[in-house]
């Protein structure tokens, strides 16, 4: 999941008769499945909510493109530099589609950047671990886009319009961004030398479990989830996507020849479903906090592309002001 | 950046159809909306024409007001054509 434990701001859920007429009104409307939008009236606390959570989202594919920029002009081939070119540059458009459905409900896409910047914003935990080796790239593209894919393709039904439409653009492109890293990695596997296969063992064995993490906690310590269920800006808890995500995964990791770094990874005949091992929430949490192999770098890299491409933005301000005014002599 | 405007897009998906609301942009200029709406809305083929507009020259109906713009014609059903009962022999009109 791109957005992580977002507050709703809510500690107990109200019932329709504690709600005032205009909230029970809105309630019924998410209850008939009706979706919201901009101009109709709506709960503070959910206009709060949405503001953070897709903020979050969209941090989440800005910051998402870094890990990836790392590889740009270090692809093996033209071919593959174009296409990790083409999916970074989707990356940039996933988060403008975001920021414009968040400003929406009128929060200032500056005001938001900054506060990322200013480290009180946060992004998803996955983007703050290295890319050490080529098959990062294919890694990031199956199990990273793949995760978020299982998440996004259900956020679609959000009760939200804007971020409802937001989502099915998102997911038209994506498939794209999972295709083409389970391809590296089939090629690698395929014809690859053995340095080349264990590259690709490396780096899932390093990013199986930040992909598992990123559908946040387990739906028991996830106190904000049962109101953004109420409110249908989520759809289904962290465990059942993660569930999803590892059934699906799975039958395709054994396709490629390798293994989980999870000794407890095996399918379960009675439930019909993986069982899988603990996470390591300790982790989790300190990537969370900003702790995490590169929270630093990629703030770093984010605020100095802002501060360096200043020029940039003045400069078209002042010709957008001196051509008007030429205009109008 | 805030004192970039802020643009709605519409992208004419094929020749033959209406131009429909995508999304909307940040730019400085109305040259720059249309630059940044061709690399943010149309990087796959979707359309074949692009339509953008400063957001601060749209006006829109407030949902509050929807009873007193849509209401009214609720009640007009003999405005569609299905209010109107033909014999069978009549054939199709």
């Amino acid at each position: 999941m791109y957005a992580q434990m977002v507050d709703t701001g809510t500690k107990r859920l109200k019932t329709l008769e504690e709600m005032s007429p205009e909230e029970r009104d809105f309630q019924e409307k998410i209850d008939a499945e009706t979706k919201i939008e901009a101009k109709n009236w709506m709960p503070e606390g959910y206009r709060k909510t949405l503001v953070r959570q897709i903020s979050q989202h969209a941090h989440s594919e800005i910051v998402g493109m870094l890990p990836e920029g790392n590889w740009v002009t270090r692809a093996p081939t033209l071919k593959r530099k174009l296409q990790l070119m083409a999916k970074i540059q989707d990356e940039a458009g996933h988060g403008l589609y975001l920021y414009s459905a968040m400003e929406t409900l009128g929060a200032d896409r500056d005001e938001e950047i900054q506060k990322l910047h200013d480290g009180k914003a946060k992004y998803s935990s996955i983007f703050n671990y290295p890319t050490l080796n080529w098959a990062d790239m294919g890694a990031v593209g199956w199990l990273v886009d793949g995760a978020a894919i299982v998440n996004q393709v259900v956020l679609q039904r959000t009760s939200y319009g804007p971020y409802s439409r937001a989502m099915v653009r998102i997911c038209k492109e994506e498939s794209f961004h999972q295709r083409q890293g389970y391809q590296i990695l089939l090629d690698m596997m395929r014809e690859g030398t053995q340095e080349q296969k264990d590259m690709v063992q490396d780096a899932i064995n390093r990013l199986w479990w930040p992909a598992l993490m990123m559908f946040g906690p387990h739906d028991d310590e996830s106190p904000n989830s049962q109101q953004s269920m109420v409110w249908k800006i989520k759809r289904k808890s962290n465990d059942e996507l993660r569930q999803m995500f590892i059934d699906q995964t799975v039958p395709q990791l054994e396709f490629l020849g390798c293994t989980a770094p999870d000794p407890d990874l095996k399918w379960n005949e009675e439930t019909g479903h993986y069982d899988f091992g603990e996470i390591n929430w300790k982790e989790f949490y300190d990537v969370l906090k900003g702790n995490g192999p590169c929270n630093r770098e990629r703030i770093g890299t984010r605020r100095k592309a802002i501060d360096e491409g200043a020029w940039v933005r003045d400069a078209a301000v002042a010709y957008a002001a001196k051509k008007q005014q030429r205009d109008a002599a | 950046m805030s004192e970039w405007r802020l643009y709605e897009v519409f992208v004419r998906s094929k020749h033959g159809l209406n131009h429909k609301h995508v999304g909307s942009v940040h730019a400085a200029d109305n040259e720059m909306a249309m630059e940044n709406a061709r690399e943010l809305y149309t990087r796959r083929n979707e359309g074949v024409s692009i339509w953008v507009v400063p957001s601060e020259t749209i006006t829109a109906s407030a949902s509050d007001e929807k009873e007193i713009l849509f209401d009214p014609s609720e009640d007009k059903i003999y405005r569609h054509a299905s209010f109107y009962k033909l014999p069978d022999e009549v054939g199709h009109m």
